[in-house]
């Protein structure tokens, strides 16, 4: 059982803020992604989870107990570095055994779990090589055995993937999301990969300049975005913002049209869609439609909304050519709002 | 030229220069230390090791190297530990550590002299604190072990940094993600220096070690400055026999005796601390 608690975590680095004041609860068994752009803090927060980084401030819990005194190694976690970090000057079964080796278990058992681990990431045949004879991806595996023989309650990693090509990102992010499953630890993902956080977590922590913009699930990312910035951020392409002015109660003027809202008491409100939540109808907003890609399966059309960017992912059975004037009409239930000072949905 | 052999004549000066001024006297040598009146022999080689000094020599050095560069080893290694985990400050200490290192041997040998000596500041301090009532003779042949210790402090004082440098380099060559995954899966600190430094770091330890045990087979100026012919090493004695006694062909055995030993000592480290290719970083 490891539930991680992160309780007002703050970070600096000299005069610059990494992390404002991070609360944050991993449920025991969670795959929890923190998902943003680099600098957004989320390789900080990782690191001081593991140890390897002193909050400025705060604390942070694993399994009910406090542990940001603590070394890494008393933790109870194991890594997963981006650079793999997979020992040159050791083979492949010594990497693995590493770790264990450090907690003096018996030969027997350590026999045993690199074995077994190996076997769950198919490197049993390369056991006796070194890292240089390894590809990318073979290390890749070696690193995520070497954690996963550590049996940890945490398992932390570091944009575990980024180093490979496309191809066996998207193998080994399935067969990640497998192997971990099955393990039942708690774990911790950084990436700025949008597409593998939502198809990795559990939960997604969207994170933006040192702060959690929003925790929840992809679906509800996506779909129910906290903040101006995890709509942009998330969705590729991200959501149509259009400002908006009040017309009455409940009723705003977006480019031209009127489309019921939330009455907050504001007097301006950005109107947000997302680009496949448009259907062409009489009605709806008038477009320009500037670029076409046909896509296979959808078409993406730049358009041009009231003098601003607009994108419409629309079907492929649709014929739209640049220069033709589309009428898009947004799907009422997927229209969000969100406040132009504070960013926040509304 | 194709580019393909422009590296080649490049280096091809500097080639010349090592065949024409180090394996030609080199071959000389060798001719000289086994060739009399009538061809070979051995004869030359028979008279340097009768002679009662040969072993005396050959053991003091070698057991001068013996103790020297362990010493120096693992003082250099603790300073380079220290020196990398510096963030600030860190070339100005460097520098320090260096001083020794732009002085020659002889100035070296004579400093240590000016503290040792009769009327040297060992003695002043010791005299003027009132431990002694009057100068001891510190390096005299009655207690050769001193001017052995005074050789071995000068030594490690003279030529320490040179490890430390090359190791403070090795030791920047390493990733700190190494460091770090020990950490993470357990290794405490010392454990990280024995299980990821120490190895990682076999390429700098091999440099280091020939080059210093090399030169320490070579000690001669600061023997001399401490105790002139007293204390007998292989340097020394070719010495000795060159001019002293003028004898080129027993010189020149002595000369060889000192390569051979070297290139055994060479051998035994690039052995000992070979990283196998796949094992590279």
């Amino acid at each position: 059982m490891a539930e991680i608690v992160i309780k007002n975590v703050a970070k600096s680095f000299g005069s610059f803020k990494a992390l404002h004041s991070i609360d944050l609860t991993i449920s025991d068994q969670e795959f929890m992604v923190l998902l943003g752009a680099s600098g957004c803090g989320k390789t900080t927060l990782l690191r001081i989870v593991a140890g390897l980084e002193t909050p400025t401030q705060g604390e942070v819990w694993i399994g009910g107990r406090r542990v940001d005194h603590l070394p890494p190694r008393e933790r109870g976690i194991a890594m997963v570095f981006q650079n793999y970090a997979v020992f040159p000057h050791l083979t492949v079964f010594e990497n693995i055994a590493f770790g264990l080796r450090m907690k003096k278990l018996p030969q027997a058992e350590i026999d045993g779990r690199v074995t077994r681990t190996a076997e769950l990431m198919h490197i049993e045949q390369l056991l006796k090589r070194y890292s240089g004879q390894l590809s990318g991806g073979q290390r890749q595996r070696v690193a995520v055995a070497r954690a996963l023989a550590m049996e940890p309650d945490v398992i932390l990693m570091d944009e575990p993937l980024s180093n490979l090509d496309a191809l066996l990102r998207l193998e080994m992010r399935a067969e990640l999301k497998g192997v971990l499953a099955a393990s039942k630890t708690t774990t911790i993902y950084v990436t700025h990969d949008q597409v593998e956080a939502m198809s990795l977590a559990d939960r997604i922590s969207v994170m933006n300049q040192g702060r959690i913009v929003q925790a929840a699930t992809p679906v509800e990312v996506y779909r129910n975005p906290a903040a101006r910035f995890v709509g942009s951020f998330i969705g590729n392409p991200p959501m149509n913002f259009i400002p908006a002015t009040r017309e009455g109660e409940g009723r705003w003027n977006v480019a031209g049209i009127t489309v019921e809202g939330p009455d907050a008491g504001r007097e301006r409100l950005d109107f947000a869609i997302r680009p496949e939540d448009v259907d062409i109808a009489p009605g709806g907003l008038k477009a320009t439609a500037r670029v076409v890609e046909p896509l296979g399966a959808h078409t993406l059309v730049t358009t041009e909304v009231n003098g601003a960017m607009f994108r419409a992912v629309l079907d492929s059975d649709i014929r739209v050519s640049p220069g033709d004037e589309l009428s898009l009409v947004p799907k009422p239930d997927r229209v969000r709002w969100f406040d132009p000072e504070t960013t926040a949905a509304v | 030229m194709t580019p393909r052999f422009l590296p080649y004549a490049l280096l091809l000066p500097a080639t010349l220069f090592l065949l024409v001024f180090f394996l030609y006297p080199f071959v000389q040598i060798a001719v000289l230390a086994f060739s009399g009146p009538e061809g070979f022999t051995l004869q030359h080689v028979q008279t340097m090791t009768s002679h009662w000094k040969f072993g005396t020599a050959l053991t003091n050095t070698i057991v001068l190297a013996a103790i020297v560069v362990p010493i120096q080893l693992v003082m250099a290694l603790s300073m380079a530990s220290i020196v990398t985990k510096l963030k600030t400050g860190r070339s100005a200490i460097l520098y320090i550590f260096t001083i020794p290192l732009g002085l020659s041997d002889l100035a070296a040998g004579i400093i240590w002299l000016a503290i040792f000596e009769q009327s040297g500041f060992l003695n002043s301090v010791l005299y003027g604190l009132g431990i002694i009532e009057q100068p001891i003779l510190f390096l005299g042949y009655q207690n050769i072990w001193v001017i052995f210790l005074a050789v071995i402090l000068a030594e490690v004082w003279r030529a320490t940094a040179i490890v430390m440098v090359i190791l403070v380099s090795g030791m920047g060559l390493i990733p700190r993600e190494y460091y770090e995954a020990a950490e993470v899966f357990g290794a405490s600190p010392w454990k990280r220096f024995v299980k990821i430094t120490l190895p990682m770091l076999r390429p700098s330890l091999q440099s280091a070690l020939i080059l210093r045990t090399l030169a320490a087979f070579e000690v001669f100026a600061v023997v001399v400055a401490l105790g002139g012919t007293t204390l007998p090493v292989l340097m020394g004695e070719t010495f000795q026999w060159q001019f002293a006694l003028q004898d080129r062909n027993v010189a020149s055995a002595y000369a060889l005796v000192i390569l051979a030993i070297s290139i055994a000592s060479t051998l035994f480290f690039l052995r000992v601390l070979r990283v196998p290719k796949e094992a590279r970083i």
